[in-house]
């Protein structure tokens, strides 16, 4: 008797809880759609604006579709900042960063996770603590140390720090050793390799999707950057892309169908790396979200 | 000594790179230092010089205006939207991709992008506005408006953590869901009494991590802000905060003491909001460990 009633309880349930999830369901639809839409409009008034003259911009009602795409702009906008050479000196500024943050982030890992010492989960605490440290306590004293070495207006502020460990990544890729099985090391380890051979052979092979994540997260962290290059990088011929486009709206700030080609061109290859690497993008960020 | 063998490169570098520049930092603050000659020591004066500044005070108040209205608005607004998008829709990877794009292009490039749209005469949101019969609003030239142009301008960056929430809320058991439904939760309940108290610990990160980047409010303002000459900061100062007075201390001006005296005085500040943020983190539930 009891289960019979809480049986039909439940068949009732089933169908009340249908018919709520598909108002529910419609509900959010229409939601995230309309707010979807207001996401992507502004890229999208940026690529028309892009493609307008500098008459056209400023018509009334503006032209939603450009009748008459100016394509020369993208051109024009190359040519009023050395944009590539901007966009050679941070690629080259990225990928030195995602070099060091890998090699140096592994090892510390690999000494965090599968290392037994005394004293390390506190000392790996503390290393942890670091993340919370404003940038704003260190960068001065940073700053002074790099121009008595002469590296101001160089790029190496930049960069030989990424050799030496982050602590945000470190985390990362150790949280994900943890999840190797101990036998896989102890395996090799007894059949003869050392502890850098077991790192190479065993751990790195299985830890693939970690560093692509960790890769990936350096290298768009430092495309983006804007605080460190304008404060290391005096000389022009050395810009990244984000400081010369900074400098592109302080000289011609009322160009916007030529401010908003740069701005494009600067986004894009963001926007093409992140299709190419949506799981990886996906998955790093599922990581930091649920392990933290 | 295996193992510091292999943290050695982040030891040297947390050494170098964390440590050191933390003291010299708080030693600089009590010196007069213009990286030309060498520090001298001034004793408190340049904290006292700064409790003095009304730029400072300013900055202060702007930045704190981000932190208590911007960060609650963009958290629940995220969080709104990571319940709306785990409600299993159809597409869910195409509106994760358009939620996330904006916070993975480069700052400086949005920046300009948002100047655009803000322009008051010709900019997309000021022609909706008069489009809809209302009177043009000063988005970036009303001192009254810039703080809550720039929190609007932040939804749109709400992508990272719109898709930490919803990888959190995909986490949570569907038995717990059921058991609470069976008990006759509705909705709204569930999401008080089961989802919510599920995913706090995560919601309590998001908090903890954008607060400090609150506190932090940098590139968007400086770029939004910033003139040939150098000066920055907006109409009335309205969007001068507290990293971009200190960056203009440190690098524009050269005077290190007064900017290491501010260094240190966010350090604390952000100390303090840290530690009152875990005192009170009473409501964070933490599923015990398996």
């Amino acid at each position: 008797m009891a289960v019979e009633s809480s049986l039909s309880r439940l068949r009732g349930l089933r169908s009340s809880r249908s018919r709520r999830t598909k108002q529910a369901k419609a509900f959010a639809y229409v939601v995230c759609t309309i707010i979807g839409i207001m996401y992507i409009f502004p890229f999208y008034w940026m690529v028309i604006t892009a493609l307008k003259t500098d008459v056209q911009i400023f018509k009334w009602p503006p032209d939603l579709i450009p009748l008459t795409p100016v394509w020369s702009n993208f051109i024009e906008a190359t040519r009023y900042i050395p944009f590539w050479r901007y966009m050679g000196n941070t690629v080259v500024i990225c990928t030195l960063a995602v070099i060091g943050t890998v090699i140096s982030c592994v090892l510390t890992a690999y000494g965090f996770s599968r290392v037994n010492w005394r004293g390390r989960d506190v000392v790996f605490a503390v290393y942890l603590s670091t993340i919370m440290l404003p940038g704003q306590v260190t960068m001065i004293p940073l700053y002074i140390v790099f121009r008595n070495l002469g590296w101001v207006g160089t790029i190496k502020p930049l960069v030989v720090p990424t050799f030496f460990g982050s602590a945000f990544y470190v985390f990362l890729l150790r949280q994900f050793m943890m999840t190797i099985p101990v036998e896989l090391t102890d395996a090799a380890l007894i059949d003869g390799a050392n502890e850098a051979q077991t790192l190479w052979s065993v751990i790195l092979p299985l830890l693939k999707p970690a560093i692509s994540t960790v890769a990936l997260f350096t290298f768009l962290g430092n495309y983006r950057d804007f605080l460190g290059p304008l404060i290391y990088l005096t000389e022009q011929k050395q810009w990244t892309i984000s400081l010369g486009l900074q400098m592109f709206k302080n000289m011609y700030g009322a160009q916007w169908q030529l401010m908003m080609a740069a701005s494009a061109l600067t986004m894009l290859p963001t926007v093409v790396l992140f299709f190419f690497t949506q799981r990886t993008f996906i998955e790093g960020i599922t990581m930091t979200g649920i392990k933290s | 000594m295996r193992g510091l063998l292999f943290i050695s490169p982040a030891i040297v570098g947390f050494v170098i790179f964390t440590i050191f520049p933390i003291i010299s930092s708080l030693y600089y603050s009590f010196t007069d230092y213009n990286v030309l000659q060498s520090p001298a020591w001034v004793g408190v004066s340049n904290y006292v010089a700064l409790f003095k500044d009304s730029l400072f005070s300013l900055s202060l108040r702007n930045t704190l205006f981000m932190v208590v209205f911007g960060l609650p608005i963009h958290l629940v607004f995220d969080l709104l939207m990571a319940l709306l998008l785990n409600t299993k829709i159809r597409g869910l990877s195409a509106y994760r991709t358009v939620f996330y794009l904006p916070s993975i292009t480069p700052i400086v490039a949005t920046a300009v992008l948002w100047l655009w749209l803000f322009n008051a005469q010709y900019g997309l949101l000021n022609t909706v506005v008069s489009g809809l019969g209302f009177r043009t609003i000063g988005w970036l030239t009303d001192p009254k408006m810039t703080k809550p142009s720039l929190i609007f301008m932040g939804m749109w960056y709400g992508g990272n953590t719109i898709l930490i929430y919803l990888a959190s809320l995909q986490d949570v058991p569907s038995e717990l869901l059921e058991a609470a439904e069976l008990d006759g939760a509705g909705s709204v309940s569930r999401i008080l009494n089961v989802v919510l108290p599920m995913i706090s610990p995560v919601i309590f990160y998001t908090l903890v991590i954008n607060l400090i980047g609150y506190f932090q409010y940098f590139t968007e303002a400086w770029v939004m802000t910033a003139s040939r000459s150098g000066s920055a900061g907006g109409p009335a100062n309205s969007l001068m905060f507290y990293a971009m007075y200190l960056y203009q201390n440190a690098f524009q001006f050269f005077r290190m003491g007064y900017a290491s005296a501010q260094a240190w005085i966010l350090f604390v500040i952000v100390l303090a909001a840290t530690a009152v943020l875990f005192r009170s983190s009473g409501w964070v539930y933490y599923r015990s460990a398996k």
